[in-house]
């Protein structure tokens, strides 16, 4: 493999971070929650908004309109798609364009604003080429997977269900997230089936909300207000192959995430012993156990048992999603993931703190598969 | 009356697959100079980029590698239908398919178990490739 890009290893800052509150929010729209992420972001590192020379957006409909709305005129823009698989790869994109001087200060602004317009992500909104046998949505392409994966290795609904019980227990210690109720395996196990064998409380939120995070170089990052938080490893890996059949893969992204891990952790320098908490997207609770096996915190096929008995609870062998993740705190499409691993190891999470967290993991097990490893500057 | 179910919308690379269907024929897209098979059609071949490809006949023979019983309808045409089961098969071929099965219902095979395709006609224009456990006959 050709290593050029761990040159980039802790060369890049996360130096800002900031997110609106997470609901249904009709009064506003896409830009006004953006404006409130990229306002609390840049009040959260303390640089003046004139400074920004770079601009991310995501979801959002129209850069132009974003930079409209903020008065910046950036030397640096990209648009990235409305799509779950994004946030990773942006923030990838902004340290690449900050080390080449494409730009000195990135802000990456990403707005959902799903609930209030009632999205749905099948059907008619979606149409596909399965449609005639009655085949759509990303859930069902998930719920496929984990059929098979139940069939080859024996994992069970209880095992599952651990990864949306210990998310939710992390949700009810996040004052900012959307579910405060805690979920016993049972619950889920008694849950509505949506497309059997997942169930509602394996389906990811669908809530309005924004994310922004700053990212500058590591010197610049020594002048601002908080801690820097160094990027220390990139992965990265498509599976376009078979995507015509989207978000499934028949063996898991397994060989994709393993690519993944190779890179993200040889670029680091510490292996899945190491992570002191893992911030997982979680779409769907199947991707979570994918993405273990394919980072290798245990063997495919052993994810079942990995989790058991309350694994990803704070406190547990590896802490994972501690913000509550997509399933109960926010469906950010990774975004906040990434987020809450900057404040995991700045130490900002108060009664979800991962105790000494100094390396934090993210990772996205989808077409387009990512991880990045965070570490204190 | 129930609404109508969605029908293929086939581009211009895969009207093809619709015709041969409704004449009974299970195809996939196969590239005239290195015989790469998949399904959907595509304007290049993703082996070997040649836009030399043709629709050729499979056995119709394939395997289950994963299935999944939807309890929501995402179309009014499928209200009636739920909670009804969509399948993955594996052809022989290579190429995967997404179908319904016939006369079982997934939770009564095992993954691997070999299938055969069973055309569903529809109506005069259009016939729908699905499948039925192989040997289990008309």
């Amino acid at each position: 493999m050709n290593t050029a890009f761990h040159k980039l290893k802790d060369r890049i800052a996360v130096v800002g971070v900031g997110n609106t509150a997470y609901g249904n929010f009709p009064h506003t729209d896409d830009y006004g929650l953006g404006a409130e992420a990229f306002r609390n972001a840049l009040a959260d590192c303390g640089l003046e908004k004139n400074q920004v020379d770079g601009l991310g957006v995501c979801r959002l409909p129209y850069y132009a309109r974003m930079g409209e709305i903020l008065g910046l005129n950036p030397r640096w823009t990209v648009q990235f798609p409305a799509h779950g698989r994004m946030s990773a790869m942006a923030i990838i994109e902004a340290a690449a364009a900050l080390d080449a001087g494409l730009c000195d200060y990135a802000a990456l602004i990403y707005a959902n604003i799903g609930r209030s317009r009632r999205v749905n992500y099948g059907g008619e909104e979606s149409p596909g080429v399965w449609d005639p046998f009655g085949f759509t949505s990303p859930g069902a392409a998930h719920a496929m997977m984990f059929q098979r994966h139940m069939a080859l290795y024996g994992t069970t609904t209880r095992q599952l269900a651990e990864v949306s019980v210990a998310v939710r227990h992390h949700a009810c210690l996040n004052p900012d997230a959307v579910m405060k109720q805690p979920i016993t395996i049972e619950d889920h196990e008694n849950a509505r089936p949506i497309t059997a064998p997942l169930r509602l409380l394996d389906y990811c939120l669908i809530n309005d909300g924004a994310v922004c995070l700053i990212l500058t170089t590591k010197e610049r990052a020594k002048d601002l207000k908080k801690k820097p938080v160094l990027i220390s490893g990139i992965g990265a890996r498509e599976a376009y192959t078979g995507s015509s059949i989207s978000n499934f893969n028949l063996n898991f992204w397994h060989d994709e995430v393993q690519d993944v891990a190779q890179q993200v952790y040889g670029m680091a320098g510490v292996g899945p012993k190491d992570i002191d908490a893992l911030m997982c997207y979680d779409n769907f609770s199947p991707t979570v156990l994918f993405s273990l096996e394919g980072l290798g915190f245990c063997k495919q096929g052993e994810s079942g048992s990995f989790v058991e008995g309350g694994a990803l609870r704070v406190g547990g062998r590896l802490p994972t999603n501690t913000d509550g993740g997509h399933l109960s705190n926010s469906y950010m499409q990774g975004w906040a993931l990434n987020v809450e691993a900057v404040r995991q190891v700045r130490g900002e999470c108060g009664a979800r703190q991962v105790k000494d967290a100094e390396v934090v993991q993210f990772v996205a097990t989808t077409p387009c598969s990512r991880s990045i490893i965070y570490t204190p500057g | 009356m129930t609404t109508m179910k969605p029908r293929p919308k086939p581009d211009v690379f895969n009207k093809a697959f619709w015709e041969h269907a409704n004449q009974g024929r299970l195809t996939v897209q196969r590239c005239d100079d290195c015989a790469h098979s998949h399904y959907p059609g595509t304007p290049v071949c993703p082996g070997c980029l040649s836009s030399k490809q043709s629709w050729v006949p499979v056995s119709g023979r394939g395997e289950l590698l994963s299935w999944v019983r939807f309890h929501r309808a995402y179309w009014d045409g499928f209200r009636e239908d739920v909670p009804y089961a969509v399948i993955l098969v594996g052809l022989e071929e290579g190429p995967m398919m997404l179908s319904n099965l016939l006369g079982a219902e997934p939770e009564d095979l095992q993954i691997g178990d070999k299938l055969e395709v069973a055309f569903d006609r529809v109506d005069a224009e259009l016939m729908l490739p699905k499948f039925r456990k192989a040997g289990a006959g008309a």
